[in-house]
């Protein structure tokens, strides 16, 4: 079974959103995501200080099995990027919510994470398949 | 099978330091029976079973159609002089039935498949003994004493010293209704349980083709890296397919089958474009992370004249990509420079 925290937001397309206190939001993939996902083996991470629109492709997570996009969940700019996954890119699987973080952007309006699912509806997406 | 049981990469790893068990039971089992046995494989075969002297040798092979293209690759053994066991791809084992029941009438030869039987290849540098711990004192004796690509019968297994991964090890085929209880006897003996994922980056580690995705009915084994398993000599066996690979030597195959290294933080798959300066286009093959060069490593299917260097179209980028001998890594060591 995944492990959802409760206190995050989620996409569609597997992204988490944690709201941090000094008002950035950090982004990674879900648990379910990097189990499907196996071993990673490279991460691509954008440039600080690039503006992304919602739903924009920022990074690419490539495990033994595939390569795939990681979309903005939100519009912002990028603000800090996890450098220690350019060489132990394992954090995303053993710590999908904490040091597998991918980045971290300064949102463009406080409201924009309208429209990302609360963890328990992420649940019930997942569980649908 | 799954793709991994846990971590892929230490599946892999368990393989490469000590022992891992793959479920190969997907596999087909086909037993021939009849006088005349030699006589259909030497007919049916690129390589020559006539070079199976010795009673439990086995002989790596491919079966072609007329035109040279590769049916399946499989692995035959000699076991007496009218009964031989192949095992071939579970993709291709109808196709390989019907190829081989039409004619093996003739010359009355009977096919047993052998579904009562389950398949587990035992892999790495502490395969052997960890599994002949599992025998009698007697059999155990008598596996381990078990040259490399030769099987013997002791009781209801078969067991052979062949495998898919570079390593050392043994292949068993047993009763279906043991193979649960003998997998959790490894388990508890240290062998690590390991999935179709781990046997992808092993087998292409070791260099060996897959059949579908490093050739197939559309290419021959000249332009496939499988020359070596091809015997023209002696000259007068025909078998299905000289004709036509005769007449590729005879030109010269226009395509090779050759190793990628990337040196570059990206990964190699199947069916990517690869562009060789002045001669045109290739395609991986087959593409994969490698586990023990952290690096990814292919195959590639490119012009005969391709050098050392190529790119490779990679999503939106064109990477370079080193030509190397294969196998990329054998008996856990590295056979390739890293740069």
């Amino acid at each position: 079974m995944s492990n959802i925290p409760a206190d995050l937001t989620f996409a569609r397309s597997h992204e988490w959103v944690r709201r941090l206190s000094d008002g950035t939001m950090e982004i990674g993939i879900s648990d379910h995501a990097q189990h499907a996902l196996g071993d990673l083996v490279f991460v691509e991470l954008p440039d600080i200080g690039r503006r992304l629109n919602a739903g924009e492709a920022c990074a690419v997570v490539e495990s033994v099995k595939a390569a795939s996009d990681v979309y903005a969940p939100v519009a912002g700019t990028v603000m800090a990027v996890n450098d220690q996954l350019r060489h132990t890119p394992e954090l995303i699987n053993r710590d999908p919510y904490g040091g597998g973080w991918l980045l971290r952007l300064r949102a463009e309006s406080p409201a924009t994470d309208v429209g990302l699912l609360s963890a328990a509806d992420y649940g019930a997406l997942i569980t649908e398949g | 099978m799954p793709a991994a049981y846990g971590s892929q990469i230490e599946e892999h790893h368990a393989v490469r330091r000590a022992a891992g068990v793959f479920d190969v039971s997907h596999m087909g089992i086909v037993d021939l029976h009849g006088a005349r046995c030699r006589e259909l494989l030497r007919g049916l075969l690129a390589n020559d079973v006539g070079r199976l002297s010795l009673p439990g040798k086995a002989l790596y092979t491919c079966m072609l159609n007329e035109q040279g293209g590769v049916l399946d690759d499989l692995i035959v053994y000699y076991l007496d002089d009218d009964f031989f066991r192949i095992v071939v791809n579970a993709g291709t084992r109808e196709r390989d039935l019907a190829w081989i029941g039409a004619r093996a009438a003739a010359v009355e030869v009977r096919l047993q498949e052998r579904l009562d039987l389950a398949m587990l290849a035992i892999q790495g540098p502490q395969a052997r003994e960890r599994s002949a711990a599992l025998l009698t004192a007697e059999a155990a004796w008598a596996v381990l004493e078990l040259q490399p690509f030769f099987g013997t019968q002791i009781g209801e297994w078969f067991v052979a010293r062949t495998g898919y991964t570079g390593e050392d090890g043994f292949e068993i085929m047993l009763p279906t209704a043991d193979a649960v209880s003998v997998w959790q006897r490894l388990n508890a003996a240290g062998v690590h349980s390991c999935g179709l994922g781990a046997r992808d980056t092993l087998r292409l580690e070791a260099g060996m083709n897959l059949y579908g995705n490093d050739m197939n009915e559309q290419t021959n084994p000249l332009e496939s890296g499988l020359a070596w398993t091809v015997a023209f000599e002696p000259a007068d066996r025909d078998f299905v397919g000289r004709r036509a690979l005769e007449a590729v030597r005879a030109r010269g195959p226009e395509r090779k089958l050759v190793g990628l290294v990337l040196d570059e933080r990206a990964v190699l798959r199947s069916h990517q474009r690869v562009l060789v300066p002045g001669l045109g286009e290739g395609e991986v093959t087959s593409g994969t992370f490698s586990p023990t060069l952290e690096r990814s490593i292919g195959l590639a299917r490119v012009p005969i004249a391709t050098d050392a260097a190529v790119q490779v179209q990679i999503r939106s980028r064109q990477l370079p990509a080193r030509v190397v001998r294969v196998p990329f890594v054998r008996h856990g060591k590295a056979l390739i420079s890293l740069v």
